[in-house]
């Protein structure tokens, strides 16, 4: 069951090294929209071609989130 | 239709010719067609020599995303089955990462199916490869078509 009042923030691949770490919770209050938890996370700005996603569903950083919500940020994908 | 996503090897004949004894009961005799893609890991990648490889993935989005586009398929093209199977983890050189098949009554909807569903997969599936090279180990920026 997600706690109702956290958002919890995942990073991938290079971004997560880059981070240093994989996964953190955030307070939800005050955060909007995606790019609200970006600048709660990060100093450095959005890097450009970041991908984003909500509850594991591709978003972009207009998107509003919502306390117990799962937001994810990683570089462009390359499987297959 | 199926969707795998797994650390293990596996071997990418052997699953058709399993799925085919246990999936295809349904439409045994109704295919005229089966289009099949295999990607297999390289020896070599934007001028270097490659020895090996890991792949990232995102648990649950990668599997819903392959679920999504799998659906879309069948919207999109008269399908009788799909069925992908994708690696995650450490991968050894030649070793098959993806398995992507579709059958159908006819070519035409198997080949753009197929085509489709392994296009789809490599620009929006979230999988992140790691190249091991003589320099060291890095992060492959983005896929060639």
């Amino acid at each position: 069951m997600a706690n109702m009042n956290i958002i919890t923030v995942r990073y991938f691949a290079s971004l997560r090294e880059r981070l240093g770490r994989n996964e953190e919770q955030v307070e939800a209050a005050g955060l909007s929209c995606v790019a609200d938890v970006w600048k709660r996370v990060a100093t450095e700005p959005l890097p450009a071609n970041t991908l984003v996603a909500i509850n594991q569903e591709y978003a972009s950083p207009g998107s509003p989130v919502r306390a117990g919500d799962e937001v994810a940020f990683f570089p462009p994908v390359t499987g297959g | 239709m199926a969707i795998r996503v797994q650390q293990d090897g596996f071997d990418p004949w052997r699953e058709l010719a399993a799925y085919l004894d246990t999936h295809a009961l349904d439409w045994a005799g109704r295919y005229g067609a089966t289009a099949v893609f295999i990607g297999s890991l390289r020896d070599f990648s934007q001028g270097e020599v490659v020895s090996g490889m890991t792949l990232e993935h995102y648990p649950g989005m990668t599997e819903s995303y392959l679920e999504k586009i799998s659906a879309e398929a069948r919207t999109r093209w008269e399908l009788l089955d799909t069925l992908v199977i994708h690696r995650f983890g450490p991968i050894s050189l030649g070793d098959p990462i993806v398995l992507v098949a579709v059958w159908s009554a006819h070519r035409d909807s198997a080949f753009a199916a197929c085509r489709y569903l392994i296009d789809e997969l490599k620009t929006r599936a979230p999988f992140w490869k790691q190249e091991a090279t003589p320099g060291g180990v890095r992060w492959v920026e983005e896929n060639k078509p």
